[in-house]
């Protein structure tokens, strides 16, 4: 592979400085975060050192928490009711959110009279739909996973109304002369244009969704790490719910890169070969 | 090779055609178009850019239906249509050959392109996506795409404009190539005197707006006879007949 040596290069350098730079160039990233979140576990340790209190505990404690809460499966069921949630609510949430939204940005006049039910619904609070959602319909899972949909619905409306009116006309005729059937103009032609939108609104609503799940747990279920949180509140056990909070987020992260990641690689492998 | 359509021609018969402007004023585009393409025959709309040529394309396609007048299109074998615009129009998220098969109906969906695609160089690229292609290769995808339709009727809309001059002549005669393997009625619009010479059996020329037919231009010659000699006498006697338009 490499060309005859001419003896002024060490060995090492001769097999090939784009390999290894290749190499450390993916690495550092990923470095940079554990280095990162390190120095913060530090300075968390450190501060509740500095100021010992029941409320404030250290790293330590918090894993001793989640060991023994994983120990018992208490951990696994209520992370479990709750994704099962966040899971159900962002489905329904982008569904009805992504169909809305196209509608209402393909068609003016209906955007002009439907705009304003948009920002009314932007500007309900999340905890008056979650209250009235109970109220209405009970403490149910239907109520609770339709409040948090409710709240997310109006944000996904909003950036796919953006995502229909950037459609290229061209593409829709294209696919009219050629008579592409409906679920074939879906499918090759209407969701890979909305693609940036539907990753965007994704992104942004499985952050939102979690949040307002946990508020929906804490006010009328009897399961789910909001329910845990209410529970250790009640108990001042400041070690356990952090450990429920760390383990919820260490499970959106990890969705976040076994599966976000892979699937919006794969939705844009088009984009990234160059010309 | 396969039998197409019955002769039925194309015949355009539109009335009127006007655009309003928002701010209320209208400007008429077509104005008593009339003309027929026979059964598999190369027609060329000519005449000056901004006319209503591609006005009248639409209007064919079906992408416009707001026009008074009405227009037929041939039928038979495949009552479907097809065309080249004046971009190539592919998805960009799907492969050439993805695109090719994309359009197809779906009794066709499996055919065999090999031919098509080897005559229109396109072989080796079949699993690229459009962004990798050329401009020039892009629009070989965009005819591939037309051809394997087999359609009924073929619309080309300036499909070799924004191409330097060398890659337009060739797509000239790859189309011309794979129009002879199976002569489709075709309507191209151009503003380019040399290229409707080159490729039609006749030219339609359309006057200035609001768009009507000034005459016919019959090229009854063969493709293979009009040589650079024959091609400036055509042109002579096209500048004849019709002084000052090209």
């Amino acid at each position: 592979m490499s060309p005859p040596d001419t003896g002024d290069r060490p060995p090492g350098a001769a097999a090939g400085p784009s390999s290894q730079s290749g190499l450390a160039a993916a690495l550092t990233p990923v470095l940079t975060v554990a280095v990162s979140l390190l120095g913060l576990c530090l300075l968390w340790g450190l501060a509740a050192r500095a100021w010992p209190s029941r409320a404030f505990p250290g790293p330590g404690q918090v894993w001793q928490v989640l060991l023994a809460e994983a120990a018992n499966g208490d951990l696994f069921y209520h992370l479990g009711a709750t994704l099962g949630r966040v899971a159900a609510a962002y489905v329904v949430a982008m569904v009805v959110g992504s169909v809305i939204g196209v509608l209402l940005g393909s068609h003016r006049s209906a955007d002009r009279f439907f705009a304003p039910w948009v920002v009314l619904f932007l500007n309900i609070p999340a905890l008056v739909v979650i209250v009235l959602a109970y109220i209405w319909f009970g403490l149910n899972e239907a109520a609770a996973i339709g409040a948090v949909a409710v709240n997310k619905i109006p944000n996904v409306v909003v950036t796919m109304r953006e995502g229909a009116r950037a459609l290229d006309p061209s593409y829709a005729e294209m696919a009219a002369v050629y008579r592409f059937g409906l679920l074939d103009r879906i499918r090759h032609v209407l969701l890979p244009q909305l693609q940036p939108y539907l990753a965007a609104a994704s992104r942004s609503g499985i952050a939102l969704i979690w949040k307002i799940v946990l508020v929906v747990e804490l006010l009328g279920r009897s399961n789910g790490v909001g329910f845990q949180i209410y529970l250790y509140f009640q108990l001042f056990d400041v070690a356990a719910i952090l450990a429920y909070t760390l383990a919820f987020v260490a499970v959106m992260l990890v969705i976040e890169l076994l599966v976000v990641q892979p699937v919006e690689r794969h939705a844009t492998r088009w984009r990234r070969r160059p010309a | 090779m396969q039998p197409v359509g019955a002769a039925v021609p194309l015949r355009v018969d539109i009335a009127e055609k006007t655009f309003r402007s928002a701010q209320g004023v209208s400007i008429t585009a077509l104005q008593d178009l009339s003309f027929e393409v026979r059964q598999g025959e190369f027609a060329c709309l000519l005449g000056p850019s901004g006319c209503g040529k591609t006005t009248t394309l639409r209007i064919l396609l079906g992408l416009d239906k707001d026009f008074s007048g009405s227009f037929q299109l041939p039928e038979g074998g495949s009552d479907r249509i097809a065309a080249v615009f004046q971009e190539p129009v592919l998805l960009p998220w799907r492969t050439v050959e993805q695109n090719v098969r994309l359009a197809l109906p779906k009794s066709l969906r499996t055919k065999n392109l090999d031919g098509l695609f080897d005559t229109l160089g396109l072989a080796g690229m079949r699993s690229l996506y459009p962004a990798e292609l050329s401009l020039g290769l892009a629009r070989r995808a965009a005819l591939a795409r037309a051809f394997a339709t087999e359609p009924a009727v073929l619309f080309l809309d300036e499909p070799f404009a924004s191409l330097d001059e060398r890659t337009a002549e060739r797509l000239r005669h790859l189309l011309l190539t794979v129009w002879s393997a199976r002569p489709t009625t075709a309507l191209m619009v151009t503003h380019n005197l040399r290229e409707a010479l080159m490729l039609s059996d006749r030219i339609i020329v359309l006057a200035q707006r609001p768009a009507h037919v000034l005459g016919m231009f019959d090229v009854r010659l063969p493709r293979h006879y009009r040589n650079p000699q024959v091609m400036s006498d055509l042109l002579r006697s096209f500048q004849q007949k019709f002084p000052g338009v090209a």
